[in-house]
């Protein structure tokens, strides 16, 4: 058995002050098979895997390559002994294009971009991608970045890939892409280790499954052998249930009206088409769509940070009164009863300061109703344990600084914070990307306890499945355009793929 | 006409200090390190140029050359330089102590030690430090022959100017060359713009911030010698040489980190600070001059930050020290 392992790590440990992140770790990769490393948020995958790439050092352990014990001081060499890394928050320099990238780092002779540009271009050839070479990294779509980060890897000559949470941002069509080009990877020959909370990519693209719970490594399996429910209950520890309860609020009332809404870029090019809807009380109104279709626009628009051209948005009262929000601030549409709980991709960016605990980030929201200019602590720091509590927030203590959590932590932080504003109306687009599955099913009924409560939800997802189950009605955007608002009850998976896909306004109008 | 020539040449002169400065600090901060000690670090520069060519002249006797002179005055403020700016890097990189405070801290002590080296001169030496006369003409004297200077109008305004001017466009034109070129100048920017991307890439951090930051406090002491030795006259003179790091420092600011905009941005800079000599307009104090470059500088940061533009940004880095283990 032990000499066909590319990687074997052994008895990992490693500590932050009093956070045992990686507790005796052992796992192992052959050559030619695809792992996916699974766990909770804050479970240590991210830290375990740092240490194969030289960030970080264990503090107890071995690691073998191919058998032969190796010290990984550096990420430097780990590049000697084949390993690469496709880090959670990407690694590029937003000012170079992607050539220069790609070679950073890389000393052998003299610098030529352009020998170093063909070479490139025969790896994307060999595994199908595509990207401009000249583009500097800035301009780049997220999923652009991410190539680069894999041809970045593969040109080093890389045979050991590690990816953390590569899909988390990528829309099922890239997701679908990257596979395609694991598969041919794998075929090569290439280890690869892949992070995700998605079960169903799992199921899809692993040969073998390691789970890891709370900094212990609980077991492996083969894929082949399992199947999401075990999956979860070996992560979580005990059993869960994956099912959504979409209970029926008994007196739904309007809420928002949105006419004829038309956005149009900078440059012109119109992102929302006469987008019609009415959100009510009660209710969670899904947002379906393939990404870049309007969604953003659509929640930035009502939230007042995204110009409007022509159409109205109308806020209406619990007395029945209209008020027109076009043309407020983002301050005044939020005090509105307007909440917006929007996860970019950079975390840490939206409306958070790392450098603060979660009771000082709660401060943040909430320090302009306090009276005088002294701030009151004692709210704030109930609703960050509250927060953690509910959530499972694992850090320490409320005021450990967010920025050294873990990636899927920083954003319960962040959504909790926006639902607990208690909005009339809540919008949340992609809330939950990167959170494990048990986390996000409490998102699920915590935004459903919202909708009982009375509340108009407004959901951007991802997962049409999610979608389907969550949501009481589904607004289907295509290409700016509301291609169809249907009953979420009774439509089929494949109605809202075709209808993503297809503008049809005539069909399934509610 | 004359005034004008007269004007452009004492900028120049000017220009000259500031430009040592500014390249050295463009350097610095271009491996993210922010180093506010330049005013200090001018300060120590000039003593010990000073202090260099003075003592090389008074061992050498009647032999002393110019060409030696002029390079001992280089290399001691060169050394002086790297020496306030090791201490700076230790504290900074390895130590990872506050870069401003640590930069504020090296501007005091430098003026201090600048201080201190020229009155400790002056003292020793019974009261008056200063070269002979020959030397003094050589550090001032202009490399072109005759002739060129003699051509009418760009004479003066080409050719008329000390070696140092020369030596700082030349140096400006190797640094453009160098970061935008060459292997090493890449990833020194990469180093700037993300520490920790450019250490995942496996370059060596510490190596590129110690090397620019030290390297780039000597070039900036370097100009604190070219005061000392040109608009001074080569006597300590520690009023005229107050203030110019600071300027240099606004100065990289609006040369947007490029070396070459460090060429005309500090001639510029230069006419602004000279101007009151020059051109002196009745009920304006002359320290509304004096705060020219400054509001300049503020103007040029609105410009840029409205057009935001991700190319005329600072080092994304600057100021934060990088800690591997640290997120
Ligand atoms: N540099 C660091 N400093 C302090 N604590 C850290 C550091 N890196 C990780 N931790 C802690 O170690 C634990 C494991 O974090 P890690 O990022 O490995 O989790 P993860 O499994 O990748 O989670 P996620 O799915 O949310 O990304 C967390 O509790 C985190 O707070
Ligand atoms: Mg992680």
């Amino acid at each position: 058995m032990e000499e066909n392992y590319a990687i074997e790590m052994k008895g990992i440990t490693k500590r932050f002050g009093q956070v045992v992140a990686n507790d005796g770790i052992s796992l192992a990769i052959k050559r030619g098979e695809i792992l996916a490393l699974l766990g909770e948020n804050g479970s240590g995958k991210t830290t375990l895997m740092n240490m194969l790439s030289g960030i970080y050092q264990p503090d107890e352990g071995e690691i073998y390559e191919d058998g032969k014990p190796v010290y990984i001081r550096s990420p430097r060499e780990a590049f000697s002994y084949g390993i690469g890394m496709i880090h959670q928050h990407y690694k590029l320099i937003e000012v170079f294009n992607a050539t220069q990238n790609i070679v950073l780092g890389l000393d052998d002779g003299r610098l030529d971009l352009a020998a170093a540009a063909k070479k490139v271009k025969e790896i994307c050839s060999r595994y199908g991608f595509e990207i401009d070479l000249s583009r500097k990294v800035y301009e780049m779509s997220v999923s652009q970045k991410q190539t680069i980060e894999i041809v970045k890897i593969l040109y080093r000559g890389a045979d050991i890939l590690i990816l953390d949470e590569p899909t988390a941002v990528l829309t099922p069509q890239e997701t679908q892409k990257l596979f395609t080009v694991l598969r041919n990877m794998k075929k090569d020959g290439k280890a690869i280790i892949i992070i995700t909370h998605k079960l169903n990519e799992v199921m899809e693209v692993s040969d073998r499954v390691a789970v890891l719970r709370k900094g212990k490594y609980i077991g492996a399996v083969n894929t082949s052998e399992t199947n999401p429910q075990m999956l979860t209950e070996m992560m979580v520890g005990h059993s869960v249930s994956l099912n959504i309860d979409r209970p029926v609020y008994p007196s739904p009332q309007r809420k928002l009206v949105v006419e004829g809404l038309t956005c149009v870029d900078e440059e012109g090019i119109t992102k929302l088409d006469s987008v019609s809807f009415t959100a009510n009380t009660g209710e969670i109104l899904g947002v379906a769509g393939i990404s870049g279709s309007g969604q953003r626009e659509l929640l930035e628009a009502i939230a007042g940070l995204y110009p409007v051209k022509s159409g109205s948005i109308r806020f209406v009262g619990d007395d029945g009164a209209e008020k027109e929000l076009v043309g407020l601030t983002p301050k005044k549409i939020r005090e509105a009863g307007v909440g917006m709980a929007f996860v970019p991709e950079d975390r840490l960016g939206m409306g958070l300061v790392g450098s603060m605990g979660m009771t000082g980030n709660m401060m943040l929201r909430s320090w302009k109703n306090g009276r005088g200019a002294l701030v009151r602590r004692k709210e704030p720091e109930n609703l960050a344990k509250n927060i953690m509590e509910e959530l499972d927030v694992v850090t320490p203590g409320i005021d450990y600084p967010v920025r050294r959590l873990s990636g899927g932590n920083v954003q319960k932080v962040l959504v909790g914070r926006e639902i607990a504003g208690e909005p009339a109306v809540l919008m949340t687009a992609y809330a939950v990307r990167g959170l494990d599955i048990n986390t996000s099913y409490t998102i699920y009924n915590l935004l459903t306890e919202q909708k009982m409560k009375g509340v108009a939800v407004i959901y951007i997802g991802e997962d049409l499945d999610v979608l389907l189950e969550l949501a009481d009605k589904i607004l289907v955007l295509c290409g700016g355009r509301v291609s169809g608002i249907v009953d979420a009850r009774t439509v089929t998976k494949e109605e809202v793929g075709l209808m993503m896909t297809e503008y049809r306004p005539e069909e399934g109008r509610l | 006409m004359t005034t004008l020539i007269a004007l452009i040449v004492a900028a120049v002169t000017f220009g000259t200090v500031l430009m040592y400065g500014t390249l050295g600090e463009i350097l610095t901060e271009k491996s993210g390190n922010l180093n506010l000690g330049v005013e200090g670090i001018m300060y120590m520069g000039g003593a010990f140029g000073l202090a260099g060519a003075f003592y090389y002249e008074k061992a050498a006797g009647e032999l002393a050359s110019g060409p030696a002179a002029i390079s001992i005055a280089i290399l001691s403020a060169f050394a002086a330089g790297m020496a306030a700016s090791l201490i700076y890097s230790f504290l900074t990189i390895t130590l990872r102590a506050n870069q401003n405070v640590t930069g504020l801290a090296l501007s005091i002590f430098g003026t201090g030690i600048g201080q201190f080296v020229g009155e400790f001169m002056r003292v020793s030496e019974g009261g008056y430090v200063a070269l002979s006369n020959n030397l003094k003409e050589s550090f001032s004297a202009t490399v072109f022959p005759d002739f060129m200077i003699k051509i009418p109008f760009i004479g003066r305004i080409l050719f008329s100017h000390t070696i140092f001017f020369y030596i700082a466009i030349v140096l400006a034109v190797l640094m453009y060359l160098f970061l935008t070129r060459t292997r090493y100048g890449m990833y020194l920017t990469a180093v700037g713009e993300s520490p920790s991307t450019s250490d995942a890439a496996g370059i060596n951090i510490t190596k590129y911030k110690y090397l620019a930051t030290v390297i780039g406090g000597g070039i900036s002491a370097i100009g604190g010698m070219v005061y000392i030795m040109t608009t001074a006259g080569c006597v300590w003179n520690h009023e005229g040489l107050s203030g110019v790091g600071w300027l240099a420092v606004a100065l990289v600011i609006f040369c947007m980190w490029r070396p070459l905009n460090a060429i005309w941005g500090s001639v510029l800079f230069g006419a602004m600070m000279i101007m009151y000599l020059r051109v002196s307009v009745p009920f304006i104090p002359t320290e509304l001059y004096k705060i020219l470059p400054y509001i300049v500088t503020v103007i040029v940061l609105i410009f840029t930050s409205m057009r935001n533009s991700r190319d005329k940004q600072p080092p994304a880095s600057l100021g934060e020290n990088y800690f591997r283990e640290e997120r």
